[in-house]
Order: structure tokens, then sequence, then C-alpha cells
């Protein structure tokens, strides 16, 4: 208890420097995945049909295998393949491609969200807006949106608090994440080893955070809920 | 002169045939009203007067211009048809008021979209919002919504709703206002209130097109009656020559069903 106590400071700072890396790789897939979630959505109600083929074929290959083969795969491929490491060596080129695994497996999962949220707006509110004389794109940001905001705002925060969690299998290409440096303390590390106290602390970081996001998406939820 | 003339409406949904050579005029003033059978293409033609369906063949004018012509391609694009629909309104059977403005709002929202358009919009921001507000609320007061402005469509009946959607109609002035059985949603005590107010805009002269299973309404209010069957218009003329002094078998036969009930 006693050396518990003692090792503390080095564990907690420590896994406030992984737990940083795991908010930042949480924060850029929220910020890429939202947005590419609505293109691909897009892509896969083209009336285009090669397009729309297209982009179910990816979001079910996607969808379809782990996130942990896709991380592996996007970051070792381009070297092992190539001979040419794209991602650039050390942590941040690590962080950089886990980025691209998660926004892009992220904005597959988002982007089946939106279609659902889109096509169960009814068809009247475009039919409305569109003999009132609005263009197609008025009537999406004025009238379609709020309205599958509304009706997605449940299952994203699903998502999210996935994501939240999902972040930890950064650490299989040795991403510096909350996970790595709890590991750190069992293999040995700035003098502590054999020491799985740490891991469960990392426990609480983490729900503790989906605590905090549960509570925020609960209250959007609420704000959105003066219309029917 | 007539302010709209329909000519040789034809349409198919895959191998159905819904419009069958429709030709009609409407002079500007009259309330037309369309009755007929459920199924009978009513809602097809104010659909393809709206351009929510393109006719397969016909050509539909509006003071003399002409807006729809299936020999004429240019009169598909889709930038041009936005500006044509600005001359017909619909109210809906379903209302389909966005729910997530008030009642005000709804009015406005179209308004203010289009003012957007106008090149001298950022001078007159203020004034122009204004204007539109003006607009919107008197025309809420002309409905007898005057106490229920800031409510959500949720927060209002059935037939309040209906209300707020016909001011949205109006707000953009339309020339020719149409209604696809606006009270069909609406029980008999709801149904009145928004009767009241479609008698009140037909007294204002509004040129409309009803479609409607009220026949008590469609002979009282309307100055020209539509009978539709099975895509044909089996007989049109005054109220009077249509429910008193009808022609054909068939239309006789689906009156004397509605009149009896």
């Amino acid at each position: 208890m006693e050396l518990m106590l003692e090792q503390m400071p080095i564990v907690i700072q420590s896994l406030n420097v992984g737990f940083l890396q795991t908010l930042k790789l949480f924060f850029v897939t929220l910020l890429g995945a939202v947005p590419l979630g609505l293109v691909i959505a897009f892509g896969s109600m083209s009336r285009f049909k090669p397009l729309g083929y297209f982009t179910k074929v990816v979001v079910w290959i996607i969808r379809g295998t782990p996130l942990m083969i896709q991380l592996l795969i996007i970051y070792y491929f381009p070297g092992l393949v190539f001979g040419k490491p794209v991602w650039g060596g050390g942590e941040s080129g690590r962080f950089l491609a886990a980025s691209v695994s998660f926004i892009f497996n992220y904005a597959c999962y988002f982007s089946e969200i939106y279609r659902g949220g889109i096509q169960s707006v009814p068809v009247g509110q475009e039919e409305a807006g569109l003999v009132l004389g609005m263009t197609r794109s008025q009537i999406f940001f004025k009238v379609t949106l709020l309205q599958m905001v509304k009706r997605i705002v449940p299952p994203m925060s699903n998502e999210i608090i996935t994501l939240v969690k999902d972040t930890s299998l950064a650490r299989i290409i040795a991403l510096q994440e909350i996970i790595w440096a709890g590991q750190a303390f069992m293999k040995g590390s700035q003098g502590i080893s054999g020491a799985i106290w740490p891991m469960f602390f990392t426990a609480v970081y983490y729900l503790i955070f989906s605590g905090i996001l549960t509570v925020l998406l609960g209250r959007l939820e609420k704000k959105l809920d003066y219309f029917r | 002169m007539a302010i709209l003339e329909v000519e040789h409406i034809c349409k198919s949904f895959e191998k159905t045939e819904v419009l069958k050579d429709i030709s009609f005029s409407l002079e500007e003033g009259q309330a037309l009203s369309i009755i007929g059978s459920s199924g009978s293409g009513k809602t097809t033609l104010l659909r393809c007067l709206n351009f929510l369906e393109r006719p397969d063949s016909g050509k539909i004018r509006v003071r003399e211009e002409t807006l729809f012509d299936s020999d004429d391609a240019a009169s598909f694009r889709d930038s041009e048809i936005r500006k044509k629909r600005l001359h017909f309104g619909l109210v809906f059977q379903s209302f389909n008021l966005f729910p997530q403005y008030t009642a005000l709002e709804n009015v406005m929202l179209a308004k203010e979209l289009l003012a957007k358009e106008q090149p001298d919009y950022k001078e007159r921001k203020k004034a122009v919002h204004e204007e539109i507000r003006v607009l919107a609320e008197e025309l809420l007061r002309q409905m007898g919504l005057a106490d229920r402005m800031e409510n959500y469509p949720h927060q209002l009946s059935g037939g309040q709703c209906q209300r707020v959607a016909i001011a949205r109609a109006l707000a953009l002035k339309p020339d020719i206002l149409c209604f696809d059985e606006p009270t069909s949603a609406l029980d008999p005590e709801l149904t009145g209130e928004v009767l009241k107010v479609m008698k009140e805009l037909a007294e204002q002269k509004t040129t409309m097109i009803i479609v409607t299973h009220e026949m008590a309404f469609a002979r009282d209010v309307a100055s020209h009656v539509i009978f539709m069957d099975d895509g044909y218009i089996l007989e049109q003329g005054t109220p009077d020559q249509v429910f008193e002094h009808s022609h054909e078998e068939r239309t006789r036969q689906f009156l004397s069903r509605f009149m009896q009930g």
C-alpha cells in the first residue's frame, strides 16, 4: 500500500500523458468522421447507380472487418509492400495512421446512421419545401437536417461512447495512448514493474470520460425535445 | 382571359395510366372543385400542376405563359421549374408543416429564403425581414390564429395546422392555390373551421383548385366543378350542371352515394 502511494504520482503523470493521446485520437476521429460520414451517406443514396453500389461495397468491407485489421493494414501495408512508409516514423506517424483508420471506419458507421435519419424524414417535408420554391440544398439545410439530427442523436451517442473505448485498439500499432501507458508498468517502466493496479486506473479514466459524454449527449437530446 | 389552361395532360406510372387527356381552363378569381372517387387521378393532376410529377404529354399555361410543354425539353430544367412552381401553391392533406419551426416561422421561411436572392437584400435586410413578418402575422390573423403564432406544430390541432399551412402557401402570393383533400385528415368539427377559411378565400376571389370529398362544400363554394373518373374528366360545368343535371350515369351514381350519406 505504501509502495503504491509512492508510485502513484509517477503512474498518474504517465497515464495523463497517455490519456491526452486518447483524447486527441477521439476528437480528431469525431471531427473527421462526422462530415465524411455525410459524404458517404449521400454517396450510398446517389441516384447515379455505380456510385451507390461502390459506396455500399466499401461500407460493407469497412463495417464487415475488425477495426484492428484495418489499423494494421493501413499502418504497415505501405511500408512493407511498397517499401514506402508513408506515415513517417515515430509517435506522430502512428497517430496519423491511427487517425486515418479511425476516421474512415467511423465515417462508414455514421453514414448508415445518417442514411437512416435522412430517410426517416417524411417525403412530405421535401415536397412542401419544393412547392414553396426552395432549392434542394435549402430544403436539406433548413428543413431536413435538424429533423434528421433529432432522430440520430440516440444512435450517434451509442457510437460515440463506443469510440471512446475503441481508441484503445490503436495500442496494436503501439500508439502511446492510455492503455499503452498503463501496460508499461506491468512490463516495467520508470522503476515500476509487475504492477496491475495502473490498469484499473485507466478504466477509471474511460468511465469518467464516457460519463461526461453521456451527460452532454443527453442534454443535446433534451434540447431537441422542443419539436416532434 | 383564362388564368390557367391545361391541355391534353397524360400521365402514367409504370403501366398504369393515371391521367388520360386532361384539358380544362380556369378563370381568374374562380374556385374550381375536382371531385371523384379515390384513384381517379385528382391528386396526381394537382401534383402535375405543382411540378411534383412530370406529365408524359400535354401543356400547362398560366397567364398565357407556357410553363410546361412536353414537346419542349427546356421546360424540364430544374432551375426553371423552381420559378414556375411559384405560380402555384399547394396545401397538402397531411399539412406537412415544418415541425422545428413555429407557426409564424413556417409562414415566413420560404419568403425569407426567396428574399435573400434579391440583389438589394443585404442593404435592406432588416426592413425586408420586418415586411415579411408583418405579412405572415396578418395572414395568420386572417386564419384566426392570432394567438397561435408562437406555437410549434405539435402544439396545434389538425385544423389549426391546416390553417397555418394555408397561410404558408398564401405568403408566396401564388396565382393559383391548390388544395389536395385539405380536410380528409380531420374530424368533422375541425373540418368545419378549415372549410370556413377556404370559403372566405373564395369570397375574396382567390383563384383556387380544390380536390375534395366534401360534396356540399364543392357545390356551395365552387364556381366550377370537374368530375373525374378513371383518369378522365367525365363531366364539368357549374355546380348546378354537375350536381343537379348531370349527363353521365356514372356521375349520378357517384353523387347519390355521397348525398345519401
